[in-house]
């Protein structure tokens, strides 16, 4: 297979050399695109940016045809490292048991590409980067973001690598709202589609928890009105706060229990004080300790505020088929047991939708504890869903075996 | 999946299905109720060139349809046929599965609003092997087509042909065709009274409209 030349990131960034976030937001160790002069991204808000760049990662090679390219739709505080040692946590990729050689996204048959969202924090223009109108950071001054600006940038950065249609676009969570966004804006462009975990809205009690996690952001007196990266302080606390209550949503209650129960946390006895006496204490901290030291603050608020903003059938006229009417684009729509921020009945409204589209669509809703992360778990029959979907996708595609 | 070049399975399909394929008209847009493994949908596929869409209950049968590249949505015909559009489809299937839903009577009049055609395959208690082992051993049948006991059959609505005529007439459906086939699935006694047909058929397939 002779490979069109395209830049290619499979080299994962050198281990144990981790980067200050703050270093990666202008000066990512991935690919970037960077835009300006007629290039601008026109925004929902009515905004625009006029000098902007996307982040993003390649795994694999294009094939001659430029037919095999999968783009891979990171969720709220991903990144565009799927599959190779993360630049700043050293950990590996959010999606490595997803994307990889002889994995079911497997790259050494296609080419996957997956970009740091704009409003994010890994290299794409958001609230942390520079504003080259004013010399300052963007900050609150960044116009809101929707899951629609999100996937009119991806649509750009593929121009730019001469990808017309899309084998196949995948993603769970804000990931699977941007797939869903992209079968409604570019059908044409989308050959087959794998939402995961999501939904076509964001419904009231996922916008509370939103609400939660900003507020407390912003009641962080480190904060500072978002400006915060100029005063040399991070709004540290009310992050790992946001992120510890988020944390929770991604799970269940019968995993929690599975994992923790109600045991101790290396102690013989409660203390009697506020200390985390329960091992569910001390794992959610962590979780907020670990999660303040690889993103902005600035960027979980616009995250957020993207997923809250999403209601794809609203910008159809209130019925959500009329998204879809006339795609030919392949579905395959996922949902899990256990996960009460997306739960199967979201996803199924997708399918549903689709029905009446008279769209072609799969749907499997596969039976775990482990809540809404399951999608980025080790979850068999997921892995057999994707692997069978595309693969049979491939041949419809006619793409070389 | 290594399809031989007719592009049948390689497994040769259920006699019934080869039976209940001849009655789609080629490229028809069709439903499949209780896909299994898609053998159907992939029969009618390759045979009748339909735009085929199926629902499965189980896991295993919706991974394999998906595998197969076929367009299967897991999910329950009690509960979720009332999601499609009206006339979505030209034929709604449902094979050898009216007898194990809950509501057979909701099932069969959602097929109808949903296909401009119902094809509805079943088991027929009728039979006269089924009268004598229940009127003469005093127990509920267990034949080689039946093969559950009572407490753990997924079986949970058996009727007779007559009693099927009984519900196409209660929901105003007209019947289009109705065949009769015995226990290899072979179409039998083109034109028998109905009697007859409720005495001897192993299965029947009505073909039904509004």
């Amino acid at each position: 297979m002779a490979a069109t030349e395209l830049p290619a990131s499979d080299e994962a960034p050198a281990q144990g050399r981790r980067r200050n976030p703050l270093d990666e937001v202008d000066d990512p160790s991935s690919l970037v695109a960077r835009f300006s002069g007629d290039q601008a991204l026109t925004l929902d808000s009515g905004g625009r940016l006029a000098d902007w760049q996307l982040a993003y990662q390649t795994y694999g090679e294009l094939d001659r045809d430029r037919a095999n390219a999968i783009l891979i739709c990171h969720a709220l505080t991903g990144d565009q490292h799927v599959a190779n040692v993360h630049p700043v946590t050293g950990k590996p990729g959010w999606w490595s048991l997803m994307v990889g050689p002889g994995k079911p996204i497997d790259t050494d048959r296609y080419f996957v590409i997956c970009a740091n969202v704009v409003g994010g924090c890994m290299g794409t223009t958001g609230p942390a980067s520079l504003n080259p109108a004013t010399g300052r950071v963007w900050g609150l001054d960044l116009p809101v973001i929707t899951v629609r600006d999100m996937v009119r940038a991806e649509a750009m950065l593929l121009d730019r690598l001469g990808i017309g249609t899309l084998f196949s676009i995948a993603g769970g969570s804000l990931g699977g709202m941007q797939v869903l966004q992209w079968a409604a804006s570019y059908p044409e462009r989308v050959f087959s589609a794998l939402p995961i975990a999501t939904g076509a809205r964001h419904s009231s009690q996922n916008i509370a928890f939103h609400e939660v996690g900003r507020q407390a952001v912003m009641a962080d007196p480190d904060w500072r009105g978002g400006r915060y990266v100029e005063a040399g302080v991070s709004p540290r606390k009310g992050l790992a706060v946001a992120r510890m209550a988020a944390h929770v949503t991604y799970l269940s209650d019968e995993a929690l229990h599975r994992k923790f129960g109600r045991n101790l946390q290396d102690r013989e006895r409660l203390t009697f004080g506020f200390d985390a006496d329960f091992q569910i204490e001390s794992y959610l901290r962590h979780q907020g300790v670990t999660f303040v030291e690889r993103f902005d603050a600035n960027s979980y608020l616009y995250m957020t505020r993207a997923m809250d903003y999403f209601d794809l059938a609203a910008d159809h006229g209130g019925r959500l088929a009329n998204a879809f009417l006339g795609t030919r684009t392949r579905f395959c729509v996922a949902s899990f047991t256990s996960d009460w921020l997306f739960p199967t009945i979201e996803n199924k409204a997708v399918v549903r939708a689709l029905n009446a589209a008279g769209a072609s669509v799969s749907f499997v809703e596969i039976a775990t504890d482990r809540g809404h992360d399951s999608f980025l778990l080790d979850e068999p029959e997921l892995f057999a869903t994707v692997r069978g979907f595309l693969s049979s996708a491939g041949e419809a595609r006619g793409l070389a075996r | 999946m290594n399809a031989p070049p007719n592009g049948l399975a390689a497994t040769t399909p259920r006699v019934d299905l080869i039976a209940i394929a001849a009655l789609v008209a080629p490229g028809s847009r069709v439903l499949d109720i209780g896909s299994g493994d898609g053998q159907l949908l992939k029969l009618l596929e390759a045979t009748r060139q339909v735009d085929g869409r199926g629902i499965e209950i189980s896991q295993k049968g919706v991974n394999e349809c998906v595998a197969r590249g076929l367009s299967v949505v897991q999910g329950d015909a009690d509960i979720d046929l009332v999601d499609y559009p009206d006339d979505a489809f030209d034929y709604v299937i449902l094979s050898q599965t009216l007898q194990a839903t809950h509501r057979p009577r909701h099932v069969v009049e959602q097929m109808l609003r949903i296909g401009s055609k119902a094809i509805v395959s079943f088991p027929n208690f009728g039979n006269w092997r089924v009268r004598i082992l229940l009127g003469l051993t005093g127990r509920m049948p267990v034949t080689s087509d039946l093969p559950h006991f009572w407490y753990d059959t997924p079986n949970i609505h058996f009727c007779t042909i007559r009693d099927f005529v009984d519900l196409c007439r209660d929901i105003k459906a007209t019947v289009e065709t109705r065949m009769v086939l015995d226990r290899t699935g072979k179409r039998v006694a083109f034109n028998a009274p109905l009697w007859f047909w409720n005495l001897f058929g192993q299965q029947a397939v009505f073909v039904l409209r509004r």
